[in-house]
């Protein structure tokens, strides 16, 4: 569920996303990853993708940007908000989470990830900004998503979309997501939406990059802006 | 174990000059003069079952307890000292909820002894500190891995993990015990009755103060206290059976 907030008045104009990370306490000239930021379990494994824009204002800093960062061997989290931020809260819960691993002597599972990033979330909430999801593989469930958005809720989810392009496409992904999809399939359709709120958000941009983790290993695309599946 | 410290027994801090730290051994004979406890790996859970000597007849039955639950998933059994047990079991109860506030899922049991040993090793390596005079054994229930175990956790800081473990005065009668039993396939509910078996078969009963028998375990995940009422009435059918058995070798002779 996505219980609509009141628009809040953005303090730069920058977006008029409904309680995005941009709309919310973003300091002037701070960068942002403006953003859309996706991911999707299937059987096997899971999809995560986002686009590459990072933009203080109307100037995008940089256009081909990784948003998709590496936690561990097998999960990654998709960074929204400001950049800062989010590049902050991916080193503590690296750092954390290499040391569950030694303590467990087994590797690291996505809902112990996820709930390392949440609680330094909520902990922090009056001085962060910033949305992410915790995507990977592990041995325990299998592929799994959380969603970690402002204020540091917790939620797993099938089909898990985030940042400022992501109100654009909750229809899209409504009518695309499917259960029991397999892995080519959940790709096209992380792709395709993806570009859909490329096409729509001033905030995203650039390039598709997508990162699929299974079993077996680890997949990193991406798809240059003039190839989208759909766009001007 | 008649050997005299001579000196170098006075601190924990202190090596004897063949590499020995008599606090720790001594801290080990507090344990073995309690009573036995005795644990047990099944294939469907983990059993502890310990004996407690009542210093008097106005001592409340149930009082005093020697097997305490940590979480949700796990329990322990104290042979030893009450007291000092006690200090392991209230730290471990921090530990594991300290774990599950974290990280977000309940603790290993492996994980968790492994804290509560590094706790208890502290304590020998302190001037102004004592080691505990008291074992725990831990037994667990894994939630990612869905596996059961038993661990102890001796005065000196070592933990393992055991099929089968024993602490207190008994402690070798019942591993020898022990060894008979078949571990891979025993149940629950037959393991409590061994092990019940067990610590009467240890008792002295001419020698011995009357006692009462404490039992927990760990079975479909979950720590639970066995009732004292069913483990009192396996009492009473282990001691006839061991009757009857004594009176079978009688006749044989």
């Amino acid at each position: 569920f996505f219980i609509m907030t009141a628009l809040s008045i953005s303090n730069q104009g920058m977006s008029y996303a409904f309680n995005s990370p941009e709309s919310t306490r973003l300091k002037p000239g701070e960068l942002s990853t403006g953003t859309t930021i996706m991911a999707v379990p299937f059987k096997g494994g899971v999809v995560l993708g986002a686009d590459s824009r990072v933009s203080t204002g109307t100037y995008i800093a940089n256009r081909t940007s990784d948003k998709i960062a590496q936690l561990s061997e097998k999960i990654f989290c998709c960074r929204s908000g400001s950049a800062a931020d989010t590049q902050a809260l991916t080193d503590y819960v690296r750092f954390y989470l290499q040391q569950w691993e030694v303590e467990s002597s087994r590797p690291a599972t996505v809902k112990v990830a996820a709930h390392l990033m949440r609680k330094i979330c909520y902990q922090n909430k009056d001085n962060l900004s910033a949305g992410v999801i915790v995507g990977g593989w592990d041995d325990i469930e299998g592929g799994s998503v959380y969603n970690i958005p402002l204020g540091g809720t917790m939620i797993k989810m099938d089909c898990a979309i985030g940042g400022s392009g992501s109100t654009y496409i909750y229809g899209l992904t409504d009518a695309l997501h499917k259960g029991g999809m397999g892995e080519g399939d959940t790709l096209d359709m992380v792709k395709r939406c993806i570009s859909h709120a490329m096409a729509r958000d001033g905030s995203s941009g650039g390039i598709i990059r997508t990162c699929v983790v299974t079993k077996d290993g680890v997949k990193r695309e991406y798809i240059p802006g003039n190839a989208l599946p759909y766009g001007p | 174990m008649a050997s005299s410290g001579s000196g170098y027994d006075l601190s924990p801090t202190t090596f004897s000059p063949d590499g020995r730290i008599f606090q720790v051994e001594y801290a080990s004979k507090a344990v073995s003069s309690s009573g036995t406890s005795v644990g047990i790996k099944c294939a469907d859970g983990v059993v502890m079952v310990t004996e407690k000597l009542l210093g008097n007849k106005m001592l409340v039955g149930g009082s005093g307890r020697r097997v305490h639950g940590v979480d949700r998933h796990m329990g322990c059994c104290v042979t030893g000292l009450l007291s000092d047990g006690r200090q392991l079991v209230s730290r471990s109860r921090s530990e594991s909820s300290n774990y599950e506030e974290t990280y977000g899922i309940k603790g290993p049991p492996g994980v968790i002894c492994e804290r509560i040993a590094g706790f208890a090793h502290y304590f020998t390596m302190h001037g102004a500190l004592r080691p505990f005079g008291a074992t725990v054994m831990v037994a667990g229930f894994d939630e990612d891995t869905k596996e059961y175990s038993l661990h102890m956790i001796e005065p000196s800081g070592v933990s393992y993990r055991y099929y089968g473990c024993s602490a207190g005065k008994g402690r070798q009668g019942a591993k020898t015990e022990l060894e008979k039993l078949d571990l891979e396939t025993i149940t629950c509910e037959e393991g409590l009755k061994q092990a019940v078996k067990i610590i009467c078969q240890m008792r002295d009963e001419g020698k011995d103060k009357p006692m009462e028998i404490e039992a927990g375990w760990v079975r479909d995940g979950k720590w639970e206290r066995v009732k004292d009422g069913k483990v009192s009435e396996i009492e009473k059918i282990c001691k006839e059976e061991l009757e009857e058995e004594e009176e079978d070798m009688e006749e044989d002779e």
